[in-house]
């Protein structure tokens, strides 16, 4: 972390610094960023997945780096999610950063059984005598109208299965940050990048390597009325959203959670202490997604200072539908401010 | 139109050392006698051990253990052929192997009498944690193949396996890989013939489980896996061949389990008497005592010596495991993650608390 810029928390910060050298990037670009960057960095990082050589990955998000790397360190793998994961579980207990591409989170059941039966516990069950130092990227979510098995968010999945971190960016300068921690940190890291949001825009990107720290919230939009808690893609409806009441005088916070686990609880409650009211937005299903968790721990630590109950705004527990009905599905700006004015009614 | 054969192949089944201790000259292994018996003692070892495991959980000393007895030439045979920087990926009745490789005896029965620090070997011991999820460890085994490859060491990673987990998906997808690959695996399959009830017809439709290494395009072998000489030739050169670069071979090992899948199972219930009776009598200790003796390089002396030492030997590894002191509780926390996250440590805390009052 010798660049600057790698301070983290505080790393949107650098923005503003105009010594900082910036390039505008969207947020696959800056994952290739991130990726290329690590490869440079250390020989022992290893690039794996479905078509993410000579194809430079379906979203591009490895683009060129077979060419700058070789077919030994960027490597096309048969189509075998469970392979894909299970030789990174044996290049990184014997040495290697396997950084693992699952082509889209609806395809990941296959390999469940090496992440969980194996990723997540190597370290425990060996009282650290070999760990697994991988991450797993998977493009997640619903928006871009795909065929079926290609929208799903699963993260409730993986954060009821200790043992990983699981990471979710929402922005180009975070996914970037975010992975270059991710490919550092010694544990299995799932990496879900939300490819709704892929190219949608483009940020000014430290052009150096920098690490966000991996279990810091970040707080998106600052607001004293009522606090938006969300993650990935569902941030920036929340910017949206909060830009619509603002017009209604309403002053909303932004929480951008970008860490799933380990959660930033206290900067998540400090909000929620500060406004009184929360509304959680997610694209995954309302039964037992990650919401309830949140709720549960808003009403264990800041139950007194609450003035209405906290606001859920996510997916139905529904099959993701097809493209033409995904619209109802997913979340709205609408729908947020709905839940944001049902807070402040209470 | 021509309709033309594309692919032909033949499975071969290697054999040197029969029931009655006599062996095929031409296709023994070059082995010095003190090597042959080495191969006899560590499986006169794995015996007491198992034997000691079994006694120990009817007394309620020992969890659930699957045991190992009638499998011992396989895993002498392919522990004697590996070299001293090789990397074992072991399934779940691999115990004979492992300890062969340098993980202590008392941390096996560590692990299978509940404790995780049984899966904590020695720093130079190279040893997967046994894998308990069936099959899941064939794609180990091929992607530490491949870190081999990749990072230059000529070590050879060695995968076992048992005849069930062959009908697994992570098992083909295994050989698939390390066969795209060349990656520097071996893998192993402990044909013991039953996957708890259920026995090999039903797994699959093919006369041999080496067969299915052709379909991956890599070499299988079928080996009497009773006989630790075949045993030892094939992984011989099965190792030396993934050593030179040349890529993954599958070896298939016919062997018997004669004991049940572990102690929590009844054998008797799925499994004919006869059977059993009859692989009692290719017990592949015996088939070798006949051969040393017979050739003189073997007596009942020597044998009195050798059961006493065994004995000893596993006495001594069952005071280790009983004077290892109790984990504390906390210990399920402090290796979740190389740095405890907070939501953690208020769980530990709390269990700290409990326990404490």
């Amino acid at each position: 972390m010798s660049a600057p810029g790698s301070q983290g928390a505080e790393g949107r910060a650098l923005h503003a610094v105009p010594e900082v050298a910036t390039e505008k990037l969207t947020i696959a670009q800056a994952v290739r960023d991130a990726m290329l960057l690590e490869m440079e960095r250390d020989e022992k990082v290893l690039v794996l997945g479905e078509d993410v050589g000579v194809d430079g990955g379906v979203f591009r998000a490895t683009d060129g780096l077979i060419e700058r790397f070789g077919s030994e360190r960027v490597i096309d793998m048969p189509l075998a999610e469970s392979s894909i994961i299970g030789m990174s579980v044996g290049l990184a207990a014997t040495g290697f950063r396997p950084v693992a591409e699952i082509q889209f989170m609806g395809f990941v059941y296959p390999a469940i059984n090496q992440l969980f039966g194996h990723a997540a516990r190597m370290r425990n069950r060996t009282r650290g005598r070999l760990t697994c130092p991988m991450v797993v990227r998977m493009p997640y979510g619903g928006g871009i109208h795909p065929p079926e098995h290609h929208s799903e968010s699963y993260e409730a999945l993986f954060l009821n299965t200790p043992g990983f971190k699981v990471v979710i960016p929402s922005n180009p300068h975070d996914a970037k940050g975010l992975l270059t921690a991710a490919i550092r940190d010694e544990d299995p890291v799932l990496f879900m990048e939300p490819k709704r949001i892929y190219r949608a825009f483009r940020e000014a990107v430290p052009a150096d390597s920098f690490a966000v720290p991996i279990g810091k919230a970040h707080i998106a939009r600052t607001g004293t009325d009522v606090t938006l808690i969300a993650w990935g893609s569902m941030v920036r409806l929340c910017l949206d959203a909060a830009e619509v009441m603002a017009r209604e005088a309403i002053d909303a916070e932004v929480v951008d959670l970008r860490t799933l686990n380990p959660l930033d609880r206290e900067t998540m409650i400090e909000s929620v202490v500060k406004t009184g009211r929360a509304v959680v937005v997610h694209e995954a299903p309302r039964t037992a997604g990650f919401g309830a968790e949140i709720v549960t721990q808003i009403n264990e630590h800041a139950l007194l200072q609450l003035e209405a109950p906290v606001q859920r705004v996510t997916g139905f527990d529904v099959i993701f539908p097809l493209a033409q009905s995904e619209r109802y599905y997913l979340p709205s700006r609408e729908r947020i401010v709905k839940a944001a004015h049902e807070a402040l009614s209470f | 139109m021509p309709r033309t054969r594309v692919y032909e192949a033949v499975t071969e089944r290697l054999e040197v050392l029969d029931t009655e201790g006599r062996v095929d000259d031409a296709l023994m292994p070059e082995l010095d006698p003190s090597r042959v018996r080495d191969l006899y003692r560590d499986m006169i070892m794995m015996r007491a051990f198992d034997d000691k495991a079994l006694k120990l959980q009817r007394q309620g000393r020992m969890g659930t253990w699957p045991p190992i007895k009638g499998q011992e030439a396989v895993q002498a045979g392919v522990a004697m052929a590996m070299g001293e920087n090789d990397w074992l990926i072991p399934a779940f009745r691999e115990h004979g192997v492992m300890v062969l490789r340098g993980v202590p005896l008392h941390l096996v029965y560590a692990y299978w009498a509940g404790d995780e620090r049984g899966s904590s070997y020695p720093e130079d011991v190279r040893c997967f944690p046994v894998a308990v999820p069936v099959g899941s460890q064939w794609q180990h085994g091929a992607g530490v193949g491949l870190s081999l490859k990749l990072s230059g060491d000529d070590a050879v990673a060695v995968t076992f396996g048992g005849d069930g987990s062959t009908s697994e998906g992570d098992f083909h997808e295994g050989l698939n890989c390390a066969g795209v690959f060349d990656a520097r695996t071996v893998f192993v399959i402990q044909n013991n013939q039953w996957a708890i009830s259920v026995p090999l017809h039903q797994q699959t439709r093919a006369e041999t489980l080496a067969q299915k290494a052709h379909a991956y395009g890599i070499p299988g072998i079928q080996v009497d896996g009773n006989d630790v000489f075949a045993v030892y030739a094939a992984a011989d050169e099965a190792i030396q061949r993934a050593r030179r670069g040349e890529g993954p071979t599958l070896i298939e090992a016919v062997t018997y389990r004669l004991g049940d899948h572990t102690t929590a199972d009844d054998a008797s219930r799925y499994r004919a008497e006869e059977e059993l009776k009859e692989w009692e009598g290719k017990d592949p200790i015996l088939r070798l005592r006949r051969y040393l003796e017979q050739k003189g390089l073997w007596d009942e002396d020597q044998e009195v010596v050798l059961q006493e030492e065994a004995h000893k030997w596993v006495d001594d590894q069952v005071k280790a495991l009983e004077e290892m002191p109790p984990q504390a509780p906390e210990e399920m926390f402090t290796s979740m993650y190389a740095e405890m996250p907070p939501h953690l440590s208020e769980q530990m805390q709390s269990l700290v608390e409990e326990v404490r009052s």
